[in-house]
């Protein structure tokens, strides 16, 4: 990953993410130079030559998108849901790309970001393997599940090291974990054990479950179900809601019928898109809170986290993206962070020593969430402490008091080493 | 508690008036204690631990440190963007050094003349020669102190008036006196060296202690400590400056000749885990045998033998326990608990807690003018 700096690489690698994407496409063009434009490809190939004749050394990050993610499509970051994205992660690495500066200075190494944005999963790919073969072996992954899944089965064994910012999906921690797979973001099981502990704790015992009916949908719901069973919630009844204007289908998409003919303290929504559950509040037959997708929802950031220098980090965000931070900037934040941190604590540069390092016992993060970070060996999760908020609030700081584990008490939240079926 | 001044302060009264009308400092016995969410300096008693007086600054006071002579404290005020200026004999708001954008910690020289500040928001040690800026600085500010916020609410008025003087007086680098140098992200403790010469600075995001040449700005070293380093103490002979780590739970030890890493202390009071312990304050006897560093989240502090680098006592305090200091003949110790909104009192021959007193919401920092 280490490129020399020259003259003229700076038109690569700076300015615009627009030209860094520009930069993708000459990529490809080394990759296949006959076929895509061979004038181009050879520019770029005596631009790498030059490039490598000169001073100081690039530490280059692999920072991965889809052109196209509905997640951030415009009407959906506009509706601002609770537990969505408002934007693009980037500026969240761009943030810690700042905040790192004097990280790699003991090694001579300057940080800096590769934005990749592929057209499907298969070109992301093909791009990997392009820088991968440049000596980029870090990537920030920012993708939905199945792209992450796909990638992260195909680089296996490689020397990469990839980080999930934005899948919360269980089953990538499960079945198709991979050993160079890094989840910065929380999984579903840790916001629903947090979520779920602070029921208890309120003793709001009863839980009545609204769950969609995609995939994503189902992912939370047994989540919830599994927390729920795991801290003594009883889901009084689970109902599946429809979003749709049908009165023949009324009985799934009118809220008050959803929520007649049931006892419950609590309402659950399990609505990973966020339409449905925005409209849940104030509409129930009975007075109870909402919570899970809406109303008091689990969260890896929220911008009102007032402890633990959470608004210094805030504002240089904001600063920077002109808009508050959610989970997934933080995760790309964070990612980025991962990485500088370790090249400053071991020192170096080389692939297998950054590795051992972020992988060990001995690797500590700073999340601005009070706690030391780390991953999790069984199965490369980042144990992490889980805020509840609402809107514009941090209700509780998770794990509670009293929630203990025999070795570290962040532990209580998703999947123990005993829950875990990844086999690497 | 009064103490005779030491006699070197005497000469510095005549050049480090500054301020409004010159009073000179008598030992007032008085405890300070800085509430960043009340927006005052509560201003104790010393025997009966009464508030005698509250005195209202702008918003988020924190760091507070007296002039030289004890005639006057400095506040830093993190969110009114301003050092307020105390006098001490009439406990009164007596002037302000506006425009400061975040000032966290500061250290002040041994003449009384220089501040040197960590700039939060800018990731930068901001070097105020207070001469340069009273003289150059035009027209006294106003002196309007934020509310001291009821429950829920921010001061909004002192915010506003923030956010005027930045539009005035663009950025930090318009106030006269001012220099700035750049370091890591989230400056936070600042100790300059007794002969003035070298700042250091912790950055809590890089990791890092920055050497820094006073009199060139130049960065002449970046030590590499632990994760998310905030306060410095030095021992009197100057071999070893220690700094706390707050997120990997260790005061990390540097030799200031070579300025390299000796050595590391790690902390675990009883019943708590590693990740519990959050090492922030940190102050030294005057004799340099024995440190005292408040552990944060886990509620303690402890009591380092400089001597064998042991943990000799952890004591039990109030809660996410910071700042610690001690009096002038070190026979007693003042916690700032943030989270408990009190200050614990400790007798430190027999290391017990003999009292705790509710101050004001989030205390931060605690003088004793004796």
């Amino acid at each position: 990953m280490i490129r020399r700096k020259s003259p003229l690489s700076p038109l690569l690698q700076r300015g615009e993410p627009s030209r860094q994407y520009g930069f993708g496409h000459r990529v490809s063009c080394l990759a296949s130079p006959f076929a895509k434009g061979g004038l181009r490809g050879i520019f770029f190939l005596l631009v790498m030559l030059l490039g490598n004749a000169a001073m100081a050394a690039d530490f280059t990050i692999g920072y991965l998108q889809l052109q196209n993610d509905p997640r951030y499509s415009s009407k959906h970051t506009f509706a601002q849901y609770l537990t969505q994205p408002l934007g693009r992660p980037y500026a969240g690495a761009q943030v810690a790309l700042k905040e790192s500066k004097f990280h790699g200075s003991a090694v001579g190494a300057e940080f800096k970001l590769q934005q990749v944005k592929g057209k499907d999963n298969a070109d992301l790919l093909a791009q990997v393997d392009t820088l991968s073969k440049q000596g980029v072996h870090f990537f920030v992954v920012d993708a939905p599940a199945a792209t992450v899944a796909e990638l992260a089965a195909a680089t296996k064994g490689k020397d990469i090291l990839l980080f999930n910012i934005s899948a919360r999906e269980n089953s990538l921690r499960q079945a198709q974990c991979q050993a160079h797979l890094l989840h910065v973001i929380p999984n579903y099981a840790m916001l629903s054990d947090a979520l779920t502990q602070y029921l208890t704790v309120r003793k709001w015992g009863k839980a009545l479950l609204l769950t969609g009916a995609s995939p994503e949908d189902v992912q939370l719901t047994e989540s919830f179900e599994r927390s729920a069973k795991r801290y003594g919630v009883k889901i009084v009844a689970k109902r599946i809601f429809e979003l749709s204007n049908d009165p023949r289908h009324r009985s799934q998409n009118n809220v008050a019928l959803l929520t007649s003919e049931a006892d419950y303290d609590v309402i659950f929504v399990a609505d990973t898109d966020g339409e449905f559950a925005r409209g849940v509040p104030y509409q129930s037959v009975k007075p109870q809170l909402v919570v899970g997708s809406e109303g008091l929802a689990a969260m890896a950031w929220h911008w009102a986290w007032e402890r633990h220098g959470a608004p210094q980090l805030e504002k240089r965000f904001e600063k920077q993206a002109g808009r508050p931070m959610r989970d997934v900037d933080w995760a790309a934040w964070l990612a980025v962070k991962a990485i500088a941190e370790a090249v400053q604590r071991s020192a170096s540069t080389d692939f297998a020593k950054l590795r051992d390092h972020l992988l060990s016992d001995a690797f500590i993060l700073d999340g601005f969430k009070g706690k030391r970070l780390n991953f999790r060996p069984w199965d490369r999760q980042l144990r992490q402490p889980i805020l509840l908020g609402t809107h514009n609030w941090v209700v509780e700081r998770l794990p509670l008091e009293g929630f203990l584990h025999q070795t570290n008490n962040l532990d209580t939240l998703g999947f123990d080493q005993r829950d875990s079926n990844c086999k690497f | 508690m009064k103490y005779l001044r030491p006699l070197f302060a005497l000469p510095l009264l005549s050049i480090s008036l500054l301020a409004a009308s010159p009073a000179f400092a008598k030992d007032t016995g008085y405890i300070f204690v800085s509430s960043e969410k009340d927006n005052n300096i509560s201003v104790l008693d010393a025997k009966t631990f009464e508030v005698v007086k509250r005195i209202g600054t702008a918003a988020r006071p924190r760091h507070l440190q007296f002039s030289p002579d004890h005639s006057k404290i400095y506040a830093a005020c993190g969110d009114g963007a301003a050092i307020d200026v105390i006098d001490v004999a009439k406990l009164e708001l007596v002037d302000r050094i506006a425009g400061i954008e975040d000032p966290e910690l500061f250290d002040i020289s041994a003449d009384g003349k220089t501040l040197y500040i960590s700039l939060e928001d800018d990731g930068a040690l901001g070097i105020l020669n207070l001469d340069e800026y009273f003289a150059k600085r035009g027209e006294k500010p106003d002196l309007s102190v934020a509310e001291p916020a009821p429950p829920g609410e921010t001061s909004e008025a002192e915010d506003d008036n923030a956010d005027d003087e930045e539009e005035e007086d663009g950025d930090a680098a318009a106030i006269p006196g001012l220099k700035t140098v750049e370091v890591g992200e989230e400056p936070e403790g600042i100790l300059l060296s007794p002969d003035g010469k070298t700042a250091y600075v912790t950055s809590e995001v890089a990791n890092t202690v920055h050497v820094v040449d006073t009199a060139s700005g130049e960065m002449k070293a970046n030590i590499v400590v632990g994760n998310r380093p905030r306060r410095f103490a030095l021992t009197p002979d100057q071999k070893e400056l220690w700094v706390t780590n707050e997120l990997s739970g260790e005061v990390t030890i540097i030799d200031p000749a070579t300025n390299k890493v000796t050595q590391s202390i790690k902390f675990l009071p009883k019943g708590f885990r590693a990740e519990d312990v959050t090492p922030v304050g940190i102050t030294m006897t005057r004799d340099g045998k024995t440190v005292v560093v408040g552990l944060g989240g886990s509620n303690h502090i402890a009591f380092v033998d400089v001597a064998s680098h042991e943990v000799q006592d952890y004591v039990l305090v109030g809660e996410r326990a910071w700042n610690v200091v001690l009096n002038r003949d070190n026979s007693t110790l003042y916690v700032a608990n943030g989270l408990s909104d009190d200050i614990s009192v400790v007798d430190v021959a027999s290391r017990k807690v003999t009292k705790s007193v509710p101050v004001a919401r989030v205390p931060h920092t605690v003088l004793i003018d004796d």
